[in-house]
């Protein structure tokens, strides 16, 4: 193994996977080689960008990628949503970041993805079947045009519950309730992981709760470095805290202060909207005198 | 050259030569330097106070152990190059060091001069022989016969930085790794721009780039490689690990983690190696306090605390529960936060976060203290007064109170930790890995960029023994700082540029 390039990632493929969320395969050789499930990455997607934190999807030693799922919410993943093509380039990407999941003992165990969640428990249902265990994935959606990935969780699980808000697809509700199938069916589950919203994560700590059953979530605070050294990322986990990006990300999910980190995660609330708007009103500007100028298609900006 | 007359404390200039700086209440709107370089008049004058003593006192006083009197004594022969290569021996960050060293506890601090008059002004001087070398692209390149070894080198920061300089020059081919995506380390997102601009670094990371040294970024060594694979797989001769320390303490006092309580660390990362206070030109968002209190009294609170008036809070208070005497900072730190207007709660521990019911922050409880028997540390004890607790407001408050041992190197190699968690070492600087060095921060905790730089450029000695490349340790010498014996040379043949 040599250094390799470590800078300007190349991105080899690209997947929208519905109007808000789409998929971007990114060579890093190095980081395909070590990365494991539950680990993150921080992406820059242009010099003047913010670090994001991302947790890894999936990965492939053999084409040397990583797969990063991305939901457009604010200016940068918006942003990126429009700006990250095929042949283009990350500014930055650093990890593996964390310490990843302990895919150990556990038999029979229930994988949870909400919403952006489902791309990051992938590799877990991947991992535990890898170890010989009998994997449950619990999947859920707003609706039917927002669900990806069935067939990978297919392909790697035992069981698949599909959750959607409106019924649209699989059972007709939250992926709590999903859970609640899972343990009427098996009452030997050994392990829950759940991945999503921290709302969502909340929600199966407390379905687990009454049954004692070992709840692992992975926790996406507001970060800076990833490293350990700004302390943004500090989460309360029972009487202690601990910093997400060295320590975690994965807590045992009945100890972690849910209602904490969803006011710290608020933090920057005005500043994210006001970042957004006027993202937004450039956008606006940029393509009104686009048309102006060329009515002929307009070319991609940069 | 004509003999020279012999100087005397009655002759030289009595008084210290000024530094022009910016007015406190135009600096605190802006982010640039607040203290102006020498200009050629100023510097000759400041170098006649200098008396040439045989004693040399400063030259031990630096952890480098820079031929002081040398360098002084070019600058009064109107000779700034031969100055520039005098210091150029044994310290690679001229311009940096003159900047943000503590010479008042260093080489100033034991100056001859210093006994009668103010001490001469070395830091100033030094500063400004490094801004004309970058100003006239001057570096001393060394003549490097490649050795064929290979170091790694984890962190870019100021050990890494020395290490890297003294290895590359003694012929290895060096590559240092950087989490973050620009190096420098806490040169970079510690210190913001009023005291060592952006420029300075990249001159002299320009400078280690001109004598071979590779920098790789975006690269977290433990978790995209191990030390371990390093030296096994990735063909690394040896290994020099200078992470730092930053994994910064929060107090653990109610009201720790609400919205507006942040280490000086995320503030200072935001605002220095981010550029959020371009916001939202940049997409990083910058707290902005209105009122901030800053928790701490050493180098790094006063950054905060001066870079919250420049990005226009209304008040900036320090609380600190011992006395001005103790506090840890540079006397010129606290000095230029006190005419920018910082108002200083010495004596004063906080005891809570107050919670304005909406996740953010109202203000601060504290609780006055006195000073007891001395502690450990020998100072004196700071022991709470009973009853004299009182309440103020603020919106923002900043934890500047220190660091701890950063767990990634500990969490992915087998080496030895100390019980704080920080790597052990020998006096070689070699870890229980065999091949394996580290120094600076992650080995002492929380010190000073001259401090890191010292033991990064002895661990580089040690590397070259490990390799065989000739240099052999010898006995630790009485005077010898950093093992490192005054106006050793660190470099084989110079070919001036």
């Amino acid at each position: 193994m040599s250094a390799a390039q470590l800078s300007d990632f190349e991105i080899v493929a690209r997947e929208d996977l519905s109007p808000a969320t789409f998929l971007l395969e990114v060579r890093h050789p190095m980081m395909a080689k070590a990365a494991r499930a539950g680990q993150f990455v921080i992406v820059m997607s242009h010099a003047e960008g913010e670090r994001i934190p991302l947790t890894i999807a999936d990965f492939d030693r053999a084409r040397g990628t990583v797969t990063l799922v991305i939901q457009a919410v604010g200016k940068t993943t918006r942003e990126m949503q429009q700006s990250c093509t095929v042949g283009g380039t990350l500014y930055g990407l650093v990890g593996p970041m964390g310490v990843p999941s302990p895919i150990g003992q556990a038999r029979k165990v229930v994988c949870v993805g909400g919403g952006l969640g489902v791309a990051p428990i992938f590799p877990q249902a991947r991992g535990f079947k890898e170890a010989g265990a009998y994997v449950i994935a619990v999947l859920g959606f707003r609706s039917k045009d927002l669900v990806f990935w069935e067939d990978k969780f297919r392909a790697c699980c035992d069981e698949l519950i599909l959750c959607t808000d409106d019924g649209s697809a699989g059972i007709k509700g939250l992926v709590t309730e999903g859970i609640r199938q899972a343990i009427e069916k098996h009452p030997d589950i050994d392990e829950v992981v759940a991945i999503g919203p921290p709302v969502m994560m909340k929600g199966c700590a407390e379905a687990t709760r009454p049954h004692g059953i070992r709840t692992i979530v992975s926790l996406n605070p507001i970060m800076v470095d990833g490293t350990g050294m700004c302390g943004g990322c500090r989460v309360k986990i029972g009487d202690e805290v601990k910093f997400a990006c060295v320590d975690g990300p994965d807590f045992d999910g009945h100890l972690v202060d849910f209602d904490d980190l969803m006011t710290r995660l608020r933090r920057y609330r005005s500043e994210e909207q006001a970042a957004l708007e006027r993202w937004s009103e450039q956008c606006r500007l940029m393509a009104a005198a686009d048309q102006k100028e060329q009515p002929a298609p307009a070319q991609a900006k940069r | 050259m004509a003999a020279k007359k012999k100087k005397t404390i009655r002759t030289i200039p009595q008084q210290r030569t000024a530094a022009r700086e910016q007015e406190a209440a135009a600096r605190v709107k802006n982010f640039a330097e607040v203290t102006f370089a020498y200009d050629a008049k100023a510097a000759l004058v400041e170098s006649e106070r200098c008396l040439m003593c045989p004693d040399q006192p400063c030259v031990r006083g630096c952890p480098v152990g820079i031929d002081i009197p040398r360098f002084i004594d070019a600058i009064a022969q109107k000779n700034l190059r031969a100055a520039y290569d005098v210091i150029a021996e044994t310290n690679l960050l001229p311009a940096v060091c003159g900047r943000v060293c503590p010479q008042e506890t260093q080489c100033e601090g034991v100056c001859t001069v210093g006994d009668t008059l103010e001490p001469v002004a070395i830091g100033r001087l030094e500063r400004y022989v490094g801004d004309n070398a970058i100003e006239n692209g001057w570096v001393n390149n060394p003549y490097i016969e490649p050795n064929g070894m290979r170091v790694g080198i984890v962190g870019s920061g100021p050990a890494g930085m020395a290490c890297a300089a003294d290895l590359a020059k003694a012929g290895c081919e060096v590559t240092v790794f950087e989490a973050f995506h620009q190096p420098g380390g806490v040169l970079r997102y510690g210190i913001p721009d009023f005291r060592l601009p952006n420029a300075v670094i990249d001159a002299e990371i320009d400078n280690l780039r001109k004598i071979g040294v590779r920098f790789e970024c975006n690269t977290l060594v433990g978790r995209l490689f191990t030390i371990a694979q390093m030296r096994d797989e990735m063909g690394f001769d040896a290994v020099f690990i200078g992470t730092g320390a930053g994994y910064p303490s929060m107090l653990g006092i109610p009201g720790d983690s609400l919205n507006g309580v942040l280490s000086a660390n995320e503030l200072l990362t935001r605002c220095n190696l981010m550029r959020a206070k371009d916001f939202p030109n940049v997409d990083t968002p910058m707290p902005l306090g209105r009122r901030v209190a800053v928790i701490g009294a050493g180098n790094t609170a006063m950054d905060a605390m001066r870079v919250c008036l420049r990005l226009g809070a209304e008040k900036v208070t320090c609380v600190y529960r011992r006395s001005r005497t103790e506090a840890p900072a540079r006397v010129e730190e606290v000095h230029h936060a006190e005419e920018e207007g910082v108002e200083f709660h010495w004596l004063t521990a906080p005891v809570a976060v107050l919670d304005d019911g909406q996740g953010g922050v109202r203000g601060m409880r504290c609780v006055r203290m006195e000073l007891g028997e001395p502690d450990s540390s020998g100072r004196r004890r700071p022991v709470p007064v009973p009853g004299s607790e009182f309440d103020f407001d603020c919106d923002q408050v900043v934890y500047a109170i220190g660091t701890n041992a950063n767990p990634i190197i500990g969490q992915t190699a087998k080496l030895k930790l100390d019980k704080r968690g920080y790597i052990a070492t020998d006096d070689d600087f070699a870890t229980s890995m065999a091949g394996v060095y580290a120094g600076g921060d992650i080995v002492t905790g929380a010190a000073t960029v001259i401090e890191a730089m010292g033991a990064g450029r002895r661990a580089a000695r040690s590397i070259k023994a490990y390799l065989g490349l000739g240099a052999t340790l010898p006995g630790a010498s009485p005077q010898a700082l950093f093992g490192i014996p005054p106006g050793e040379r660190n470099y084989v043949r110079v070919r001036i540029a």
